[in-house]
C-alpha cells in the first residue's frame, strides 16, 4: 500500500491500451499473414459480375413470389413430403440415439477399458467427419432412392453428434457421486443407473430435442441426392421454376423448426 | 404422495400413481410413434435393394482401391475454393451477425415489439435453410461458382452465429453496464465500454466453432454447383471413377482433420 | 445541495419502494443511508441519477430539475455524479486503467474513446488517482485479476475521475472482508473530505454508518424513519428500523490486530487534485 512513486513523475506519463498480442513481431506477421491470405483469398474468387447482374431479375421474382407463396397447387406432394421428412426425422432420431448410448459410455475414459474406448472413439471420428450429404449419397448408391436412404445418413450423423457429447458429459461427471453409489455393493448397471443417468440425463434429454431440430432440417436436403422427405419436392419445384411453390416449403421448413425449437426449448425447462 | 400408509406400514414408490401413469401414456405414445413411422419408411423401401446392399457395399470398396493418387494434384485448386468458401462465409455472416444480434438480444434492441421479431426471424428463416439448399438458390440466381457458394455459407452462418451472440448479450453482467452509464457515457459508449468487452470471448469463441462447422459444410456445396471439392465428387461418382472418389473421400477427411485441430488450437488460444 | 421532493417510486410489479421520500443533502456532507435490505436504499440512490426512474417527485441538484432532463442532459448531469458500486461493478475484462478512464467517457466523443485517446490530462489525473489508492503499478492489469479491494479502488478511482459534485456509494462493503471494507469507508470519507464532495452511502453495517458518516438516515419499507447524528442510533432507534430483523447482525467484528494495520492506509498525505 506504500507509493512507488512520487506524484509529480506521474504527470505526462503516457498511456497506451496494452495490445492484445504482447510480441510485436508476432502481432505484425499475424496481420500481414491475413491480409495476405484475404487478399489471395478475394483474388481466387473469380465473381463473374454479368452472370450476377443477368440473375438479379430472376432473384427478383423469386423474392416477389413469396408476396403471396402458393401452398395450394402443390398441396399434395408438399404434404407427403414434410410428412416423410417428419418420419424420417423421428426415425433416424431415435435410432441413432438408440445406438449412441452404448458408443457414448464405451467412449467415456472413466468407463470404459483402453481397447473399447479407442475402438468407439474411432467410430464417433468417422460418423462425424463425413456431412450427411455425402453419407446419404453412398447410401444411395447402395439402397436406392428413396427415405431409407436418408434415415441411414441422418442416423449416423446422430451417432457421431450425440455419442460424442454423451461421453464428453460422462467423463465430466462428479466422481465423488460415483464413487459413493460403487460404494454400497452395486452392479454395473445399477451403478449405471443410480450414478451416472441422473448426473447426464436432463443435459441429453435437452440434447436430443436439439439433435432432432438438427436431423429434420437436414432431412430437407438429403432429397437434393435422393434421400427423400421434402428435399425432392423442393428441389423438383425449383427445377420447374415454381417460386410459389418453393417458397411455400421453405416457409414450411421455417415454421417447423420454430414449433420444434420453442417446444424444445419448454421441454428443456420441464426437464431441469 | 409417493408414500403410502399400507396395513400399517409404509410403502415407498418413486412416483405417485398419476405421474406413473403419465409417464407409461408418453412411453407407450412414443413406441406407437416410432412403430407407426418405421412402417411408413418400409413401404418405401425396397428392401431387395437393402439386402443385397452389403454385397454392393464391398463390390464397390474394392473399386475404390487402389486410390488413384496422381488425381490428388489435381485437388489442390478446390480444397483451396472450399477453404476460401468456408473462411469468407464465416467472416461475412459474422459482420452481419454481430448488428443483427444486438437488435435481437432483449436489453440491447432499440424496440421490442418492433425491431426485435424481425431480427428474430431473420435469425430463424437463415437458420432453418441448410447451406446447401441456400447454395442450390443462389446457384439459379447468380450462377455456379464459389462466390455462390461464400454467399450460401454466410446466409446460413448469420442466424447461428447471431443466435448464440445474443444468447451471450443477454446473460452479461448488467451492473457493469449500469456503471458505465452511469458516468455520462452515451450510447455507442456503453456498448464499447460495458457491453463489447464481455462478448468479445463469447464472439471470438462462436465465430471460431462455426468455421470448423463450415469447412465440413463447403465440401459438399459443389454437389449443385456452388464451388469447392464437392464439384470433383460429383463428377467422379457420375463417370464412376470409384478410383477418385476415394481419393476426394481422404482429401476431404485430412482436411476436416486438420481445421478441427486449427480450431481448437485458436479457442484454446483466445480462451 | 441536493434536494429530493416527495420522491415515489413504484415498480412495474406494484412494488412500492419509495413513499414520497423528502430529502435534504447540503455540500460537503456523508450521509449514511441504513435499513434492511428491500427498504428502497438502493431504488432512492438510483433515482438521483435516474438509472431508475422515479414514478414521481422532483430530484434537483444545485436547483436543476433532473427528473425532467432530456437523454442529452441528463448524460451531462451524470457526468457530475459519481458512482460506486456493490461487487464494484468494472468491467472485468478490460485493464485497470480503462475502467478508470471509463469515467472520461462523458467529456469525450466517441471514436476519442473508441481509439482509447484520451487527452493526456485524463491520464495524467487518472495515474494521479491510482497512485493515492495505491494500484498505479496496476494500471495495465486487467481488472478481474484484482483482489476484492483493489477492485473497489478502482472503482472509485472511476468515480472520482468524473470530478464529481456528488457521490453516490451503493454498499460499497458489501462483499469485502470486515478489514478491508472499514479501509475502504475511511478512504471514501478521506476522499470526501479532500474534495469537499457530499456523498450518500448506503450500507447495511450500521457500526460502519456510525463511525464513517456524520449524519445517518434510516429507511423502512419506503419511508425516512429517522434522520438524524449517528450517537442518536440508540436501540429503540435501530429496532425501529430493523424491526424484528436482529440489527447486531448487520454488524461485523473486527479484530483488534488488524486494527493497527488498518491505520496505515489512512497516514498517506492527501494528494488528490482540488
Amino acid at each position: 500500500m506504500t507509493l512507488s512513486h512520487p506524484t509529480e513523475s506521474l504527470v505526462g506519463r503516457r498511456w497506451k491500451r496494452p495490445p492484445f498480442i504482447a510480441n510485436p513481431m508476432l502481432r505484425w506477421c499475424l496481420a500481414l499473414g491475413a491480409a495476405i491470405y484475404l487478399a489471395v483469398a478475394f483474388g481466387t474468387m473469380e465473381v463473374n459480375w454479368s452472370r450476377v447482374a443477368d440473375g438479379l431479375p430472376r432473384a427478383q421474382r423469386f423474392l416477389s413470389s413469396f408476396f403471396p407463396p402458393d401452398f395450394t397447387s402443390r398441396a399434395e406432394d408438399i404434404f407427403d413430403g414434410i410428412l416423410e421428412s417428419l418420419w424420417m426425422t423421428v426415425i433416424s432420431t431415435v435410432v441413432g440415439i438408440a445406438i449412441s448410448i452404448p458408443v457414448g459410455l464405451g467412449a467415456a475414459r472413466n468407463l470404459s477399458p483402453r481397447p473399447v474406448y479407442l475402438f468407439s472413439r474411432a467410430v464417433l471420428a468417422i460418423s462425424r467427419t463425413f456431412p450427411e450429404i455425402i453419407v446419404a449419397l453412398f447410401a444411395v448408391k447402395l439402397f436406392g432412392f428413396g427415405p431409407f436412404a436418408g434415415f441411414l445418413a441422418l442416423s449416423l450423423g446422430t451417432i457421431g453428434f450425440y455419442g460424442k457429447l454423451l461421453a464428453e458429459d460422462i467423463e465430466d461427471m462428479d466422481p465423488v457421486q460415483a464413487e459413493a453409489v460403487k460404494a454400497t455393493g452395486s452392479s454395473w448397471f445399477q451403478w449405471l443407473n443410480y450414478a451416472v443417468q441422473p448426473q447426464v440425463m436432463p443435459r441429453m434429454i435437452g440434447l436430443g430435442m436439439y439433435r432432432f431440430d438438427i436431423n429434420f432440417r437436414e432431412s430437407a436436403v438429403v432429397g437434393i441426392v435422393g434421400g427423400g422427405g421434402i428435399g425432392a419436392t423442393l428441389l423438383t419445384s425449383f427445377d420447374r421454376y415454381e417460386f410459389d411453390s418453393s417458397a411455400a416449403i421453405l416457409l414450411i421448413i421455417i415454421g417447423i423448426v420454430m414449433v420444434v425449437e420453442y417446444s424444445s426449448g419448454y421441454v428443456r425447462r420441464w426437464v431441469q | 404422495m409417493p408414500v403410502n400408509e399400507k396395513n400399517g406400514l409404509k410403502a415407498w414408490q418413486r412416483r405417485d400413481r398419476n405421474s406413473q401413469l403419465l409417464i407409461w401414456a408418453i412411453q407407450f405414445a412414443a413406441v406407437a410413434i416410432f412403430v407407426y413411422c418405421w412402417q411408413l419408411i418400409s413401404d418405401k423401401t425396397i428392401w431387395m435393394f437393402v439386402t443385397d446392399a452389403p454385397r454392393q457395399a464391398a463390390d464397390m470398396a474394392s473399386r475404390m482401391i487402389p486410390p488413384k493418387w496422381d488425381y490428388l494434384s489435381t485437388l489442390w485448386m478446390p480444397v483451396w475454393d472450399t477453404i476460401t468458401i468456408a473462411t469468407l462465409g464465416t467472416l461475412m455472416a459474422i459482420v452481419m451477425a454481430f448488428p443483427i444480434a444486438f437488435l435481437a438480444a432483449r436489453n440491447t434492441t432499440p424496440s421490442k415489439t418492433f425491431i426485435r421479431p424481425i431480427a428474430l426471424f431473420i435469425i430463424v428463416s437463415s437458420r432453418s435453410i441448410n447451406s446447401l439448399l441456400w447454395a442450390l438458390m443462389l446457384v439459379m440466381v447468380i450462377g455456379p461458382g464459389v462466390f455462390a457458394g461464400v454467399l450460401a455459407i454466410g446466409f446460413r452462418s448469420i442466424g447461428f452465429c447471431a443466435k448464440l451472440l445474443y444468447e451471450a448479450i443477454e446473460e452479461i453482467d448488467e451492473t457493469q453496464v449500469e456503471a458505465v452509464t452511469a458516468t455520462g457515457a452515451n450510447g455507442p459508449q456503453i456498448l464499447n465500454y460495458g457491453i463489447v468487452p464481455q462478448i468479445l470471448p463469447a464472439f471470438a469463441g462462436i465465430s471460431v466453432f462455426r468455421w470448423d462447422i463450415n469447412i465440413r459444410e463447403s465440401t459438399v456445396l459443389g454437389l449443385v454447383g456452388a464451388g469447392g471439392i464437392g464439384l470433383q465428387l460429383n463428377a467422379s461418382i457420375n463417370t464412376v471413377t470409384w478410383t477418385q472418389v476415394s481419393v476426394i473421400l481422404l482429401v476431404i477427411l485430412g482436411t476436416v482433420i486438420v481445421s478441427e485441430w486449427v480450431s481448437a488450437k485458436v479457442r484454446h488460444a483466445i480462451i | 445541495m441536493l434536494r429530493l421532493d416527495t420522491l415515489v417510486k413504484q415498480y412495474k410489479t406494484g412494488d412500492l419502494a419509495l413513499k414520497g421520500i423528502d430529502l435534504e443533502v447540503p455540500d460537503g456532507q456523508v450521509m449514511a443511508l441504513i435499513g434492511p435490505s428491500g427498504a428502497g436504499k438502493s431504488t432512492l440512490i438510483r433515482c438521483v441519477n435516474r438509472l431508475v426512474e422515479p414514478t414521481s417527485g422532483k430530484v434537483s441538484l444545485n436547483d436543476m430539475e433532473l427528473t425532467t432532463l432530456s437523454q442529452g442532459r441528463l448524460r451531462k448531469v451524470r457526468r457530475r455524479i459519481g458512482m460506486i458500486f456493490q461487487e464494484y461493478a468494472l468491467v472485468e475484462r478490460l485493464t485497470v486503467m480503462e475502467n478508470v478512464l471509463t469515467g472520461r467517457l462523458g467529456y469525450v466523443s466517441f471514436w476519442r474513446s473508441y481509439f482509447r485517446k484520451f487527452p493526456q490530462s485524463d491520464i495524467d489525473e487518472a495515474f494521479r488517482l491510482l497512485a493515492r489508492v495505491g494500484l498505479d503499478h496496476m494500471a495495465d492489469k486487467r481488472a478481474d485479476e484484482l483482489s476484492g479491494g483493489q477492485r473497489q479502488r478502482v472503482g472509485i478511482c472511476r468515480a472520482l475521475i468524473q470530478d464529481p459534485e456528488l457521490l453516490l456509494v451503493d454498499e460499497p462493503t458489501a462483499s469485502l472482508d470486515p478489514k478491508t471494507s472499514r479501509q475502504i469507508m475511511r478512504l471514501i470519507r478521506e476522499l470526501c473530505a479532500e474534495r469537499k464532495l457530499s456523498a450518500i452511502i448506503n450500507i447495511h453495517d450500521v457500526l460502519l454508518a456510525q463511525m464513517f458518516a456524520e449524519r445517518i438516515v434510516g429507511l423502512q419499507l419506503g419511508e425516512i424513519v429517522y434522520d438524524g447524528p449517528p450517537d442518536g442510533l440508540t436501540p429503540d432507534v435501530l429496532t425501529q428500523i430493523y424491526g424484528e430483523e436482529d440489527w447486531e447482525a448487520t454488524i461485523e467484528k473486527v479484530d483488534d490486530e488488524d486494527e493497527v494495520e488498518d491505520e496505515l492506509i489512512g497516514v498517506e498525505p492527501a494528494l488528490g487534485s482540488g
